[in-house]
Parts: structure tokens; C-alpha cells; sequence
């Protein structure tokens, strides 16, 4: 009797979400097919394993000649066989910090804009407008930046430096000049680092489970009372990782230090005015065609710090943006 | 929010208004149809005119008598007097919590102008330099290269040709050599779940915020160097960007590929296709749209780059067509050169190129942004037609 009332045994459920595991026979193309692309791939990481081996090749002759010095050296004077990249680092550190902090706000309120302010037919131009900022080569904001920003940046630096001056970093390495400083040049790069933050935070804060905020909104809240409970804290890794994005394309920022920036690579606090810290890229650019043997092994080797410190950047706003996204429900 | 909701469900008798309905539309829509809110009201309207109003002549009225000047000043000192009045104005009308909503809304619209602002002027400074020194000379400034080049040569005399040649050879380089290699890229990372796919995807990641010049560094030391002065040529170039592009594509069709619909794809399997029949006809036709978009945009932004080309291209005043030998010019690079050139034209004939580069760029965008508005699947259409005739 018993057996009766037991359900009969039920044909494995379909879930059409769940792939099939494939049970065809290869052919001969799909081995080849499938060794193509992973070799495709290989190729992207033989890239990155082939940068980091030539840098390193070519800037092993410094290193060598220059020791530890090389990296906790404040001078460089390759002349003079001195090498301490932290003028330089901390030029194109700085660079991005400024660009960062300038960036950071806007970019967050445009992606706010677009993610929660215009109506949905407004939405493209906007978008439109962040990509394009990325599209206008680099080259051009540099030419721009030297010819109109740095100029008009001057009036509001010199009025930093005269009221704030007890601030270590609102002075400027030369009496009197206030153009063509660290701050001018983090000007303008926040400029090309605003698309990259606001396309990954708008991304994050679209991920916002949609029937919390629209419960926030229905309980009565405002629309900033929904962004700040229920937007931000849910999206607050994202934008981390997104603010680390923008400082790594930051600290990689070529043709804009290249115009704008008059440097004597001094290791100095002071960024509103010329003739103080330097930058990696700028001292490349500048000084590998014409450098001795030893001294472009040493720009090599700073070559290599500059891409070893973007790539730890990116994997830390990686490495967050994981975690982050195994914790959600 | 502002104003009192409508009670749904109580329709009231035709013609008379609801308590909510001040303007005496009549009954209160059915409950199933949308109602439209009106998201400004003509109050907000003058609250937010009448304190940007009164913000412009304080701070106008504080530096007339104080006689300081600065138009970057003038704009910072407006805009923080003009929050705060607004803040007041709407504290006083619908306090604390409606006060901070309608303030949010204000710094905002602030910042998405802020980030408007730069792409307006640089464009407009680039016409305003650069637009009468191209067009003035017009057929002449794009086909002339610039070996009459001297300090104190007349535009007329110059010309971007051999750069727009060097850019367009060495850009198609770079895609002829990245955009297969990154859509197979992408294939296999939308497909493999495996260890050594997420290394790749982290590696492409990585690669995609790394600094122009370390590619630029990178070929010289890989290619130019090995070959002595020989080795700079438009080919070298064209490795260099295509170091830049390959993770732009990869990531750009990784994300188109994987929003091509599975059971598409399984269909394909389980008529018998084998995979790379999958791939040519049925992914890579279905992404064809997003695809060029993600090509053309990472073409855009690549033809931009200087720092990659900087110590490979070598730079050429004539015309050289073969990016295989000798040294070639390329917009940016032209732009770099004229930029520390001396004399007084060679600015006015900088500004001209980068009126051209800037022309090139936003034809390319254009362009991708034509290419992404078809939708997936669309190029289908006239083939079932012919198919299957109504």
C-alpha cells in the first residue's frame, strides 16, 4: 500500500539556465578551433610577461650602479651619477592625487546625473558627452592646457598661495610663478580621468537592487535620501575601485605633463608654481633620445617602476571590486 | 514630491476636483495607466532663478566695491553663495529634509555641467585656433606635407598630408593586428571559466590602464633598438598602438560577445555546427554591431595617442607611403614637433593640425556611434524577408 502513495520517480527537472554539458565527439576543427583561441590569449599575457623582461633587462645596468639609492633617492642628477626617482615619483604621484580629487566629485555627480536625474531620451547625450572627453587625444588637452588653462589657473593659485600658505602643498617652488605647476597639469588630466571614473561608478550604482531604492522612494523619501542609504553605501567599493582606476590612468598621464610641466626635479611639497617636482613620464620622453647608455638604463628602470605602480593600483581596484561582488546577495 | 499625491482608487464624481487636483482636471486617472508628474513646478522655477539672481548681483555688487577681478573667482564665489541662499530659500519653504533633496539636485546638475564644460572649450578652442588656419588653405593644408617647413614659413606653404598618411597607415596597423587577436581574446574569455582565463581577463585589465609611453618604451626596446637607426618606421609605430589597443578591444567584445543569447549558440551546437562555425556565423554576425562600435571607438582613441609613437615613428617632413621603411609622420607626432619648433607660424600651423586630428577623431566617433545604433540582429531582417515573403 505504502508504494502507491509514493510519488513516482520524477524525470530530472530542465533548467534552461543551466548549460548542457556538450556530449558531441570533437572533430579535428574544434581542437584546432579551441588551441587558436587559447593561443590568442597567450599572446595578451606574452605581452605583459614581455614588457616587464625588457624593462627590466635594459634597467638592470642602473640598478646595479645605483642600488637601493634608486628608489629612496631624492636627487636625480644622472650627470653627476645620482639617481633617486622620488622627485619623480612624487611629481606623477601628485599629478594624480590632484587629478583625483578634482575629478572624483564630478565624475560622481555625472554618473548620478545619468543613472538617476535625466529622463531615460536624455541619457545617450550625456554618455555621449563622458566618451567623447576620452576621445580627444591627449595631445590636445596638453596643447590646450598650455596655452589657456595653465595661464587662467594662475589668478586663483597665486590667491591660495597668499591665504593658505601655512598648507605645505599651497606654496610654490619659485617666488612669484604659479603657472605651469603640478597643480595646472592635475587640472587638466583630471579632465581625461573623469570618463574612466564616471563609466565604472555608473556602472556599479546601476547594479543598485532596483525595488530598494523605488521602496525608499514609495516610503516617502526623496530621491537624495534614496542615492545616499541606498545608492552609495551599496556602491561604496565600486567607486573606491573606480577613484584607484582614475589615479592609475592618473600616474600614467603622458602628453599632458610633457607640454604643460617646468620641472627641476626638486622633492618639494610645494605644487602651485614651476621648477619643483618632476615626473616619470615627462623625464622619459624627454631625456631618452639623447641619454648616455647609463642614464637610459636608469629611465628604463623608472620606465618600470611607472608601470609596475599602475599595475598595483589597478589590481588592488580589481582585487576590491570582487570581493565586493561575491559578497552580493 | 512636492506636491501631495493624488488618492488612487477614489475617483471622484466628473467635474469636480479631487483635493489634489487644485486645477480641477476632472476624475483622477484610471489606476493602471502611468501618471506623469511634472517634476519642476513653476514655484521651484523662480525659487531657483530668483536666488541664482540674487547670488550674481551679491558676489557682482562684492567684487564692484572690493575691486577684485578673476572670472574663475566670480564663478567659485556665485556658486557658493548661490547654494547657500537656495538652501535658505527651500529650508524656509519645505524644511530640513526637502531642503537637502532639492540641493543634491543643484550640486548635480553642477557637476555634469562641470564635466561638460572642458569638452565645450576644448573643442571650441580648437575650431576657434585651429579651423581657419586648415580651411583657410583648404585642399592644400591636407595634402601638402610640411617640407617647407622653416621658422618663419607661411601656412601656405605647409601642409598635414604626410601625417594623416603616417596616422591612417600606422592606425590600420594596429587594427590589423589587434582586432583579430582581441575578438579571439574575447571569445575565449566569454567561453572559459578556467584559472588561466581569469589571469588573462586580470592581464587585459591590467594592460588597459598601463602608461602610453611604457608601449611606446616597450617596442623601441623590442624592435627599433635590435635594428639600429633603421628600425623606427611607421610599422614599429603601428606595434606600439597596437600594444594600446589590443586589451581596448578585447574588454569592449568581451562584453559584446557575452550578451549574445546562449540558446543561440546552443541551437547552433546541438544542430551539429562545429565551434568555430558557431563563431563565424552565428556570434560574430549577431555582435556585428556592437562589434564595429567597440572596434571604431578604440580606433579612435588610438589615433590620438602619442607617447606610443614618440621614439618609433621617427617622424618624416615628406611624404613616405611604405610604413615598412624609413621613418613616417603621424598627426600627433606633427603636433609635438611644431609645438617646440621655433617661430611664430609654427603654432598657428600646430593648432591647424590639431584641428585635423580633433576633425579625424570625431568622424570616428561619429561614426562608432552610427555603427552601435543598429540593433543586434538587424542586418538579419532582409533575409528572412526574401525568405519568407508576407
Amino acid at each position: 500500500m505504502t508504494t502507491l502513495l509514493e510519488a513516482p520517480p520524477q524525470p530530472p527537472r530542465f533548467d534552461p539556465d543551466v548549460p548542457i554539458e556538450l556530449t558531441r565527439a570533437d572533430t579535428g576543427a574544434d581542437r584546432a578551433f579551441r588551441i587558436l583561441l587559447a593561443a590568442s590569449s597567450t599572446v595578451v599575457l606574452a605581452i605583459l610577461v614581455a614588457v616587464v623582461a625588457f624593462l627590466a633587462v635594459d634597467g638592470w645596468q642602473a640598478l646595479q650602479k645605483a642600488g637601493t639609492k634608486f628608489f629612496i633617492g631624492v636627487t636625480w642628477a644622472p650627470e653627476l651619477g645620482r639617481f633617486g626617482m622620488l622627485p619623480l615619483l612624487g611629481g606623477s604621484v601628485a599629478i594624480a592625487l590632484v587629478a583625483l580629487i578634482l575629478a572624483l566629485p564630478i565624475s560622481l555627480a555625472t554618473a548620478l546625473m545619468i543613472n538617476e536625474y535625466l529622463p531615460p531620451r536624455l541619457r545617450p547625450f550625456l554618455t555621449g558627452v563622458v566618451d567623447l572627453l576620452a576621445t580627444v587625444p591627449s595631445i590636445v588637452y596638453g596643447f590646450w592646457g598650455l596655452e589657456l588653462i595653465s595661464g587662467l589657473q594662475a589668478a586663483p593659485a597665486k590667491w591660495l598661495v597668499d591665504h593658505f600658505s601655512f598648507v605645505p602643498f599651497f606654496r610654490t617652488p619659485q617666488p612669484g610663478g604659479y603657472v605651469d605647476s603640478i597643480f595646472a597639469v592635475g587640472l587638466v588630466c583630471a579632465v581625461t580621468i573623469i570618463p574612466i571614473i564616471t563609466s565604472v561608478s555608473r556602472d556599479v550604482m546601476s547594479q543598485a537592487p532596483r525595488d530598494v531604492c523605488e521602496a525608499a522612494m514609495g516610503l516617502g523619501g526623496t530621491r537624495w535620501g534614496m542615492i545616499t542609504d541606498v545608492i552609495l553605501p551599496f556602491s561604496r567599493s565600486g567607486i573606491v575601485s573606480a577613484a584607484l582606476l582614475g589615479l592609475g590612468r592618473g600616474l600614467g598621464e603622458t602628453m599632458i605633463v610633457v607640454l604643460m610641466l617646468s620641472t627641476a626635479n626638486k622633492w618639494t611639497t610645494a605644487i602651485m608654481g614651476p621648477q619643483g617636482l618632476g615626473s616619470i613620464a615627462k623625464q622619459i620622453t624627454e631625456y631618452f633620445p639623447t641619454s648616455s647608455s647609463i642614464g637610459r638604463s636608469a629611465l628604463v628602470l623608472l620606465g618600470l617602476v611607472l608601470f609596475v605602480s599602475t599595475l598595483v593600483v589597478n589590481a588592488i581596484s580589481r582585487m576590491i571590486v570582487n570581493r565586493a561582488g561575491r559578497q552580493q546577495p | 514630491m512636492s506636491r501631495p499625491p493624488v488618492p488612487v482608487g477614489n475617483v471622484a464624481p466628473a467635474g469636480r476636483a479631487l483635493p489634489g487636483d487644485p486645477f480641477g482636471r476632472g476624475p483622477s486617472p484610471s489606476v493602471d495607466r502611468p501618471q506623469r508628474r511634472r517634476r519642476v513646478t513653476g514655484q521651484q522655477l523662480v525659487q531657483l532663478i530668483g536666488s541664482a539672481a540674487a547670488s550674481l548681483c551679491l558676489v557682482g555688487l562684492l567684487f564692484w566695491v572690493t575691486g577684485v577681478s578673476g572670472p574663475i573667482g566670480f564663478g567659485v564665489l556665485a556658486c557658493v553663495v548661490f547654494l547657500t541662499i537656495y538652501a535658505i530659500v527651500c529650508w524656509r519653504a519645505y524644511g530640513v529634509l526637502l531642503m537637502k533633496d532639492r540641493l543634491a539636485t543643484v550640486v548635480v546638475w553642477i557637476g555634469a555641467l562641470l564635466a561638460m564644460i572642458p569638452l565645450a572649450a576644448v573643442i571650441l578652442y580648437v575650431i576657434v585656433k585651429g579651423a581657419y588656419v586648415a580651411l583657410a588653405h583648404f585642399p592644400h593644408f591636407f595634402t601638402a606635407d610640411m617640407s617647407g617647413l622653416s621658422a618663419d614659413a607661411p601656412t601656405s606653404a605647409v601642409g598635414a598630408g604626410a601625417a594623416i598618411v603616417g596616422t591612417v597607415e600606422q592606425v590600420g596597423i594596429a587594427a590589423a593586428i589587434s582586432v583579430p587577436l582581441g575578438i579571439l581574446t574575447a571569445t575565449y574569455l566569454a567561453d572559459s571559466r578556467s584559472l588561466y582565463a581569469r589571469i588573462v581577463s586580470y592581464v587585459v585589465d591590467a594592460m588597459t590602464g598601463a602608461p602610453a609611453i611604457i608601449a611606446g618604451l616597450f617596442v623601441y626596446l623590442f624592435w627599433v633598438t635590435p635594428r639600429g637607426h633603421s628600425g623606427k618606421s611607421g610599422f614599429a609605430a603601428g606595434m606600439a598602438l597596437a600594444v594600446m589597443m589590443l586589451p581596448i578591444v578585447t574588454r569592449a567584445s568581451q562584453e559584446v560577445v557575452s550578451i549574445v543569447p546562449g540558446s543561440l549558440r546552443e541551437a547552433a551546437l546541438a544542430l551539429g555546427a562545429p565551434q568555430w562555425r558557431v563563431l563565424v556565423r552565428i556570434v560574430l554576425p549577431t555582435a556585428r554591431a556592437g562589434l564595429m562600435t567597440a572596434v571604431i571607438l578604440g580606433t579612435a582613441r588610438i589615433a590620438g595617442e602619442t607617447a606610443p609613437i614618440l621614439f618609433n615613428a621617427g617622424g618624416n617632413k615628406s611624404y613616405n607611403w611604405n610604413p615598412f621603411s624609413g621613418q613616417q609622420d603621424n598627426l600627433p607626432l606633427r603636433i609635438y614637433d611644431l609645438i617646440f619648433q621655433p617661430g611664430i607660424n609654427v603654432v598657428k600651423d600646430a593648432w591647424g593640425v590639431s584641428f585635423v586630428l580633433v576633425l579625424m577623431v570625431l568622424i570616428l566617433f561619429v561614426l562608432a556611434r552610427v555603427a552601435g545604433s543598429s540593433r543586434p540582429g538587424r542586418h538579419l531582417i532582409p533575409r528572412l524577408r526574401r525568405a519568407h515573403p508576407q
